[in-house]
C-alpha cells in the first residue's frame, strides 16, 4: 500500500474511533444517568426511579409482607435463566411504556406475570396450603392466592389513574 | 488499479453507512436522555411557583400560571358531558328543561320558583353564567344563593367589616342583584375557583364556605351516626373544648369529600334566614326532615320552602343532597370520598395529578373504578346502568302515586272539603314529596347509596297512597284530627 493510502486508512479509522466513541460516551452516559445498573439489584427503589411505582412502592410499605418479601421476591422467579426473561421482559415493556406514555390505564399485572406472582406465594406457603390450591399455577379456573390476599404485597389500594390523553380521547 | 477504486469506493460507502448508523443511534440516545430528564424533573418538582397567589386572587387564571395541567382539567368543566341520566340535552346555549321531560316535576313544584325554569345540570365553568340567566330571578331571589355560585369570600369578608362569618349573615337580607353587582364590581365574579378549596400557597386542601363549616360543627355536635366520618368520632370522644373544626380535625381523605359537601348538599337558601345546612340531626332524608319540621323562622312562623299552589301543603324543597346521599352509600363507608371517583388521580408522564375536570365517573371508569374494582369498563358500566334504571323506574312510580295523591286532594277540595279536614293528606303530601325529591334532585340517579335511595323513595310511595287514601277519606280522618 501507498504512503497515501495508509494514512488515509488511519485517517478513517480515526474518524470513526472518534465517532463511535463519542457515540458510546453518550450511551454510557445516558445508563448511568437513568440509573441503568440499579436494575440488575434486588433494591426495591430501582422500582421507582420512574416515579410510576411509587403508589405501588409506598403500599408496599405499609404492607404485612415488607420485612420479609421485596419487588423482586413475588414479581420475578427465584432463579435461573426464567428470572433474566422475565427481568428483560418486564424492562422492555415498562421501559417502552413510560418512554412512549403508550400504556393502558389502570396498570395491571399481565396473566403472565400473575403466574409467577402465584408460583412465588406458593414458593414460601406451599406447604400449608397445598391441599387447597393444587394446580393453581396451570389451571385456567385455579384460585390465585391473592383473589382473596389482595393487600399483602401493598397494603391498602394503590391506585393512579392514568395519563390525561388529550380532549378527543377523554370524549370517546 | 481498477481492485484499488473499487476498494477506495466502498470504504467510502462502509464509511457513509458508518456515519449514517452512528448518527441515528446518537440521536436517538439523545432523545432517550432528554425523555429521562424530563421524567425526573416532572418527578422532582410537582410545580414551581411562579406567580404568588393569595386569599384575594380569585380569578383561576392567575393561579394556573403556578398550576397549568390541574387549570386545564378545571377549564375542561365547560364540556359538554352527557350520561344517560345526567347531562344535558339541548343545544349547546342552553340545557333542556327537566320540568319539560318529568312532566310531575312541574306540578310538584307549583307555588316555587322551579316550576318556571329547571334545567339540566352544566360544568363548573357555567355556574355563576346559568344563574345569571335562569329565569327564576324573574322572582326575588336571596343573595344567600352566590354562597355556592361564586368565588364569594373576598366580599364575604368585605360585607362583614373583614369578618367573613358576619358578611355571610348579612348576605340572605340582601337581594340576589344587589350582591351579585357587588361582586362583579370587586371583580371576584367567577365560578367556583381555586382559593375556595386550596389554601393558598401551600395548595392544602380547606373548606371556606361559611354554611358547611356551621352545618358540619352541628352534625358532630348531634347524636347522630356517622360511621364514615372518623374525625367526627373522635372529635366527640375528645373534651368538646373547642368546636369541631374540619380544618384543623378532618383528616385528608375526608377533606376530598368536604370540600365538595362545602355546596353539593341540601340547604335553606332565602331570605328569612341566613343559608343553613340542616344537619343538626343527622344527614339521612329523615333526619333532615325533622331538623326542618323543628326549626322556626325568626318571624317566629314554623319553616317551609314554599306554599304548595294546588293543595296548599306546606312544602319542604330538597335541593342537591349529594353529600348527604353518598354518606348512606357503601362507598363512603369504604373511605371512598368525592374527588377518589369525580376527580380521580391521573398521569402527566412522571407526575400524578388530581383531574379537576369534574365530572361524571361514568365518562371515566377507568380512573374513576377500576383502580379498585377488577372488571372491564364495560362491566362497570352496565352495573351502574343496573342501579339507575332501577332507582329511575322506582322513583316513577313514587311520582305517580304522588300524583294520584294531588288527584285526589283537587277532588276533595272540589267535594268541599276544608283547609282543616285536609290536614292529614296535606302532611303526607309534604312527607312523600320530600322523600321524592330528595332523590329526584340528587344527581346521581340513586347511586350514590342505591338501598338507601330505594328505601326514600318506597316511603314517599307509602306515604304517598296513605295520602290519597286520608284525601278520599276526607269526612272521616279530618274529623278526628
Amino acid at each position: 500500500m501507498s504512503r497515501r493510502g495508509r494514512i488515509h486508512e488511519s485517517r478513517t479509522a480515526l474518524v470513526l474511533a472518534v465517532l463511535i466513541g463519542a457515540a458510546f460516551g453518550l450511551g454510557a452516559f445516558t445508563f448511568d444517568y437513568a440509573e441503568g445498573t440499579s436494575y440488575l439489584s434486588t433494591d426495591p427503589a430501582a422500582c421507582v426511579n420512574c416515579h410510576i411505582m411509587r403508589p405501588q412502592y409506598d403500599a408496599w410499605q405499609k404492607s404485612s409482607h415488607h420485612t420479609v418479601a421485596r419487588c423482586v421476591d413475588c414479581h420475578l422467579p427465584a432463579s435461573g435463566l426464567a428470572k433474566w426473561i422475565a427481568k428483560a421482559d418486564n424492562g422492555y415493556r415498562h421501559s417502552k411504556g413510560f418512554t412512549l406514555q403508550d400504556f393502558p390505564e389502570p396498570i395491571r399485572i399481565t396473566p403472565g406475570n400473575a403466574e409467577i406472582l402465584q408460583a412465588n406465594c406458593l414458593r414460601c406457603h406451599g406447604d400449608l396450603v397445598h391441599d387447597l390450591v393444587a394446580g393453581s399455577t396451570t389451571d385456567r379456573d385455579a384460585i390465585e392466592c391473592v383473589h382473596c390476599h389482595r393487600d399483602v404485597g401493598h397494603g391498602e389500594q394503590a391506585g393512579l389513574g392514568g395519563a390525561d390523553r388529550g380532549l378527543e380521547e377523554e370524549l370517546r | 488499479m481498477i481492485n484499488d477504486g473499487r476498494r477506495a469506493k466502498r470504504g467510502r460507502v462502509f464509511l457513509v453507512l458508518t456515519m449514517l448508523v452512528v448518527a441515528v443511534a446518537t440521536a436517538a440516545t439523545t432523545a432517550l436522555l432528554i425523555n429521562i430528564t424530563e421524567r425526573k424533573e416532572e418527578g422532582r418538582s410537582p410545580y414551581v411557583l411562579l406567580q404568588p397567589v393569595g386569599e384575594d386572587d380569585t380569578d383561576p387564571a392567575t393561579w394556573g400560571v403556578n398550576w397549568p395541567s390541574q387549570y386545564d382539567s378545571y377549564l375542561r368543566t365547560a364540556v359538554t358531558t352527557r350520561t344517560r341520566f345526567g347531562g344535558h340535552g339541548g343545544s349547546e346555549a342552553m340545557p333542556a328543561e327537566k320540568i319539560e321531560r318529568d312532566p310531575w316535576l312541574k306540578r310538584l313544584f307549583l307555588g316555587y320558583a322551579f316550576s318556571i325554569d329547571y334545567r339540566d345540570r352544566r360544568g363548573h365553568a357555567y355556574m355563576l353564567a346559568d344563574q345569571e340567566a335562569t329565569e327564576r330571578l324573574t322572582k326575588p331571589q336571596s343573595g344567600s344563593c352566590l354562597h355556592c355560585h361564586a368565588s364569594i369570600m373576598p366580599l364575604y369578608r368585605e360585607l362583614g367589616g373583614g369578618d367573613a362569618m358576619q358578611g355571610f349573615a348579612a348576605s340572605h337580607a340582601m337581594s340576589y342583584q344587589e350582591v351579585n353587582a357587588k361582586l362583579h364590581e370587586m371583580d371576584h365574579a367567577h365560578p367556583v375557583s381555586c382559593v375556595d378549596c386550596h389554601t393558598p400557597n401551600t395548595m392544602e386542601l380547606r373548606v371556606t364556605r361559611p354554611g358547611f363549616i356551621l352545618g358540619i360543627q352541628a352534625l358532630a355536635e348531634s347524636a347522630a351516626e356517622v360511621p364514615h366520618l372518623p374525625s367526627i368520632q373522635e372529635w366527640r370522644s375528645g373534651d368538646r373544648e373547642r368546636p369541631y373544626d374540619p380544618n384543623l380535625d378532618a383528616r385528608r381523605s375526608e377533606m376530598r369529600s368536604y370540600v365538595c359537601g362545602q355546596c353539593h348538599v341540601e340547604y335553606y337558601c332565602s331570605s328569612k334566614m341566613p343559608l343553613t345546612f340542616p344537619w343538626g340531626k343527622g344527614l339521612k332524608a329523615e333526619q333532615v326532615e325533622e331538623f326542618w319540621d323543628t326549626t322556626i323562622f325568626p318571624d317566629g312562623t314554623p319553616f317551609l320552602d314554599y306554599v304548595h299552589a294546588e293543595t296548599g301543603a306546606p312544602i319542604l324543597k330538597a335541593q342537591h343532597p349529594e353529600f348527604e346521599l353518598w354518606s348512606q352509600g357503601i362507598h363512603a363507608r369504604s373511605g371512598v370520598s368525592c374527588a377518589d371517583c369525580h376527580m380521580p388521580y391521573m398521569r402527566e408522564g412522571a407526575s400524578k395529578v388530581s383531574d379537576h375536570w369534574v365530572r361524571s365517573p361514568l365518562l371515566n371508569i377507568n380512573r374513576a373504578c377500576q383502580t379498585c374494582h377488577h372488571a372491564s369498563e364495560g362491566e362497570m358500566a352496565a352495573r351502574v346502568d343496573v342501579i339507575q334504571q332501577r332507582n329511575h323506574d322506582l322513583m316513577q312510580r313514587a311520582a305517580a302515586a304522588l300524583m294520584d295523591q294531588l288527584d285526589a286532594i283537587a277532588a276533595a277540595k272540589a267535594a268541599g272539603a276544608g283547609a282543616e279536614q285536609l290536614v292529614p293528606a296535606l302532611t303526607l303530601q309534604r312527607k312523600a314529596q320530600w322523600r321524592i325529591d330528595f332523590i329526584a334532585a340528587e344527581n346521581s340517579m340513586g347511586f350514590h347509596a342505591p338501598q338507601e335511595a330505594a328505601r326514600v323513595l318506597g316511603e314517599a310511595a307509602d306515604y304517598a297512597r296513605q295520602g290519597q287514601v286520608a284525601a278520599m277519606n276526607w269526612k272521616e280522618t279530618g274529623a278526628t284530627q
